[in-house]
């Protein structure tokens, strides 16, 4: 997919994590979360995974985590990508390239 | 060397007789030759002992660069007193290589972050570190390790002499001409001196800061002047605000009543629960919460408690008021409510200091007559090691206070936790620090069910008859991991920044520098 | 983490005495709400979701649907209504993420359940699933809703009950929540004759004011004594209660079990006609003793070997 224009998904609320996602050259990520030194890794692969299931090759991503679960994780950054392509509303693709 | 809870202690540590932690009871029996302080004769009559500044009474207690400062911190985040003399002493007076004896250190006493920093503080030892001194720690930013005392583990090395505070100076609500001080009876009312009344024993000097100036003799009085060298009147000792809340409300969080709920079933079921047990619990969540339905149980049940024991609240003063509490053993009030039920009910609401409360080196403490104690976890292990000291970022954050003393006193000790915070598991297979040893921890509740300690089979037994589930603690830990994945292990330069001291003056675990997360 | 969860074939008729709202949209809330022991957890698309976070809603339900185990613990959705521009898009996450079914919002007519029927087919179809899974329930919201509550009940082979919804019903009927309910009692009363006629379950609107104990007790007492299955709620702190309601009392339970067994004894001697203590029982008691000893048994406070 190709991110078209910046958007944003989830809250800063315990256990939720805000992703924004804008256009970029390439994956551009910065990662800030509360249980970085725990599970910052887990979190970076679950991000890196999801946009690629998506792929999606270029792009900035920015991720505040407030302690959130990786089913949490790849739902923002779904919803992020698909609102940046105003695709976010109707006939997703649940099951296959959302998993 | 390796000890009795698998923590690896440096050797450069175990030196001048300090050994490992070995397990609980270890030093029943010893003999210990108490140390004493160095004071002074006051034999002719004095006008008063009014200082007209805090720099003046530092002046007449000798203090100079080395020494030890002691604080209590009976007023929280809304202490003044502490970061006052600090300034005083090293901004006004100039004075280096101090070292602190704190019963706490948190974001009241920022600014003594900024003197470990510059290397002005050189040591401290304390029962918790939180904000930004815990922070200045954990970066290795001090010398020498700080060491962390529980409650009773402070008032032990201090008659033991591994601790000697040269001059104490206490924040007190109400103070007469000559030191006999209070923690009621001012504009800034905190209740017990529970942390401050053995300091004034043990010190050379005693200095009472009081903003409250009031008639001699200011009698019954937590602080005698027969300890006190100087007398200190401040505008206020606190911030009222955050001194303490009107009354720690109990929670309406469906998830902690529940926990609550399954402690007080755990309580009720077993053979302790009889007219005249005893019981001890925090002031989070879920803890407090557990008087609300043990309560009902003792309804129910038509028994009374013989004492609650620790820090009080006004739930607890509740339950006396409807006489199902017989004594009140109060170390430190959490809200303005239980400070003036102290101060009403001087029969059957006590004042306790913390070596009658809970020292493992004398030959009285009440904690060793607690049928329960109730206690919260930052993290728990599957050995059932507690860790209330350091996050999941392993920087300090946090305060054994009297968990390990209560926890090993204490017939049944029940944990009672969330499972998961967040994304940090609770229930973990290794807490990063070990502040209370899991041969002193019985049951565990959490939000996902409840696990007894296996070395208890007697409370086993009692569950099963009760018909209380309970699984095994690996199944609590699994279903964790389950949920929020198995955690990186933290990453820790070599150098150690704290000693975790158990309560009978072994090393129970040391706290690493933190090394910056990377991917 | 990375196991996928696939829930059990959902079961028309079950134990429902609770069914407790959560906002899909709240990670923190949705991720363990079974550990209160609610016997269905109702994730809301609809009311608890702003307009203009529809979307995310569906990708935060879609995943905690496929990793969250919520073991026993009835799963339904509530779908945004069928006249807004959200409801098939919500069909068909539900109907993918595996959901066990879907409840309504503001049902009219026994069209609606047709109209959603369809497209939970189509859904069926799209991805995968067994045909005829996803079970309905339909939440009446208007005095036409429940005038209609017959066809709505008998619409579909995947009905299992009908729930009234208070809030919207009071505004439309012109009146207010009354301690005792009058305001409600015709609706609820030709609900539940509706609902036991066409064989499904039948429950009661949630109780908004969670700090009224004394009125949500009052409540429940009488939903239970008019004959309702369950009742929707909105925080844990109300569970128990409606539990400890719904079951069966001892007295209950040992009278069901005389006619169980008295019954059972008779018929497996061939004996037609049944008496017990001399006398005569018809069908039905022994149906609703049977019925009795199921319920006790879910709500685990029947010990014996029936």
């Amino acid at each position: 997919m190709i991110i078209e224009k910046s958007a944003i998904a989830g809250t800063l609320e315990s256990s939720d994590v805000q992703v924004v996602v804008e256009p970029g050259t390439g994956i551009e990520l910065s990662i800030e979360s509360s249980v970085i030194n725990q599970y910052g890794r887990q979190i970076k692969a679950a991000i890196l995974e999801t946009l690629d299931r998506l792929e999606v090759k270029d792009a900035k991503v920015t991720v505040v985590d407030k302690g959130a679960l990786d089913c949490t994780i790849k739902a923002r950054v779904e919803c992020a990508v698909y609102r940046s392509c105003g695709k976010s509303a109707a006939g997703l693709p649940w099951g296959a390239a959302i998993r | 060397m390796i000890n009795a809870v698998g923590r690896n202690i440096p050797d450069y540590l175990l030196v001048n007789g300090r050994e490992v932690y070995q397990g609980k009871g270890y030093r029943d029996g010893q003999k210990v030759t108490k140390a004493s302080q160095t004071t002074v004769k006051h034999e002719k009559p004095e006008a008063d002992k009014l200082a007209a500044t805090i720099r003046e009474a530092c002046e007449k207690c000798g203090a100079r660069d080395g020494m030890t400062f002691s604080f209590h911190t009976e007023l929280r985040d809304g202490d003044y007193v502490a970061s006052m003399v600090a300034k005083v002493l090293v901004e006004e007076m100039g004075l280096k290589d101090l070292h602190v004896a704190a019963t706490s250190l948190g974001t009241a006493q920022n600014i003594f972050a900024d003197y470990m920093e510059k290397g002005i503080i050189v040591e401290a030892q304390t029962s918790g570190v939180r904000g930004r001194i815990g922070e200045v720690i954990s970066a290795g930013k001090m010398d020498k390790p700080v060491t962390i005392r529980s409650h009773g583990g402070r008032p032990r090395a201090v008659e033991a002499g591994e601790v000697h505070i040269d001059i104490a100076f206490l924040a007190a609500a109400s103070s007469d001409c000559c030191g006999n001080a209070r923690g009621n009876g001012g504009k800034n009312n905190f209740g017990s001196m529970g942390f401050a009344m053995h300091d004034a024993h043990f010190a050379d000097h005693t200095v009472i800061i009081t903003d409250t100036l009031v008639p001699f003799p200011n009698v019954p009085c937590s602080i005698s002047a027969i300890d006190v060298d100087a007398v200190v009147v401040v505008d206020a000792i606190g911030n009222p605000a955050k001194i303490s809340t009107k009354e720690a409300r109990i929670t309406d969080n469906p998830r902690e009543l529940m926990m609550a709920k399954n402690v007080a079933n755990v309580i009720a079921a077993l053979p302790y629960f009889v007219d005249g047990f005893s019981f001890q619990t925090g002031v989070g969540g879920p803890s407090l919460a557990v008087n609300r339905f043990l309560e009902e149980y003792m309804i129910e049940k038509g028994i009374t408690m013989s004492f609650a024991l620790g820090g009080t609240t006004s739930a607890v003063c509740a339950l006396q008021d409807k006489g199902l509490v017989q004594k009140i053993c109060d170390t430190q009030d959490f809200d303005t409510g239980a400070a003036a039920h102290l101060q009403a009910n001087p029969t059957k609401h006590i004042e306790m200091d913390l070596s009658q409360y809970a020292s493992a080196g004398n030959k009285g403490a009440f904690v060793n007559k607690l049928d329960y104690v109730v206690l919260s976890a930052l993290e728990i292990d599957t050995k059932f090691n507690v860790n209330v000291i350091t996050g999941s970022d392993g920087v300090l954050r946090g305060a054994p206070g009297g968990h390990p003393d209560a926890a090993a006193g204490a017939k049944c000790c029940i944990i009672v936790t969330p499972l998961t915070r967040g994304r940090m598991a609770t229930v973990c297979k290794d807490v990063v620090t070990v502040t209370t040893p899991g041969d002193c921890v019985d049951v565990l509740v959490t939000d996902f069910g409840t696990a007894v300690n296996p070395a208890r089979q007697d409370i086993i037994d009692c569950l099963d008859a009760a018909g209380i589930k309970h699984v095994p603690i690996e199944k609590l830990q699994e279903k964790a991991y389950d949920m929020v994945g198995e955690p990186d292990a933290l990453e820790w330069e070599d150098k150690v920044v704290a000693v975790v001291e158990a309560r009978d003056g072994t090393i129970l675990d040391v706290v690493r520098q933190v090394k910056p997360f990377h991917f | 983490m990375s196991k996928v969860i696939t829930r059990k074939k959902p079961v028309k008729n079950r134990l429902r005495r609770t069914m407790m709202f959560m906002n899909a949209q709240k990670p923190g809330l949705i991720k363990d709400a079974f550990i209160y022991g609610t016997d269905s957890i109702i994730l809301d698309l609809e009311d608890a979701v702003a307009e203009n976070q529809k979307d995310a809603a569906r990708f935060s339900l879609y995943h905690a649907l496929k990793s969250v185990d919520y073991g026993d613990t009835e799963v339904i959705v509530r779908i945004n209504g069928l006249d807004t521009p959200h409801w098939e898009e919500d069909i068909r996450v539900v109907v993918a993420g595996g959901a066990d079914g879907i409840r309504i919002a503001k049902c009219e007519s026994a069209d609606d359940v047709h109209r959603v029927e369809e497209k939970v087919l189509e859904a069926e179809k799209e991805f995968g699933v067994e045909e005829g899974r996803t079970l309905l329930m339909a939440a009446l919201e208007s005095p036409k809703g429940i005038l209609n509550a017959y066809e709505i009940c008998t619409a579909s082979d995947r009905m299992f009950g009908v729930a009234i919804s208070g809030g919207d019903f009071r505004k439309s009927m012109h009146v207010q929540i009354q301690r005792g309910g009058i305001e409600m009692l015709t609706a609820r009363g030709q609900m539940l004759l509706a609902a036991r006629a066409a064989g499904v379950q039948c429950f009661d609107t949630m109780f908004p004011n969670i700090d009224d104990m004394e009125g949500f007790k009052a409540e429940v007492i009488q939903n239970h004594q008019m004959g309702f299955d369950g009742k929707s709620i909105v925080n844990p702190r109300q569970i128990e209660f409606v539990h400890k309601t719904f079951a069966p009392t001892p007295k209950e339970i040992a009278y069901a079990e005389k006619l169980v067994r008295g019954c059972q004894a008779q018929a497996d001697a061939g004996i037609g006609v049944y008496t017990v203590d001399g006398k005569m029982v018809d069908i039905p008691f022994f149906e609703d003793a049977k019925r009795i000893i199921a319920l006790a048994k879910a709500c685990g406070v029947y010990h014996g070997d029936l």
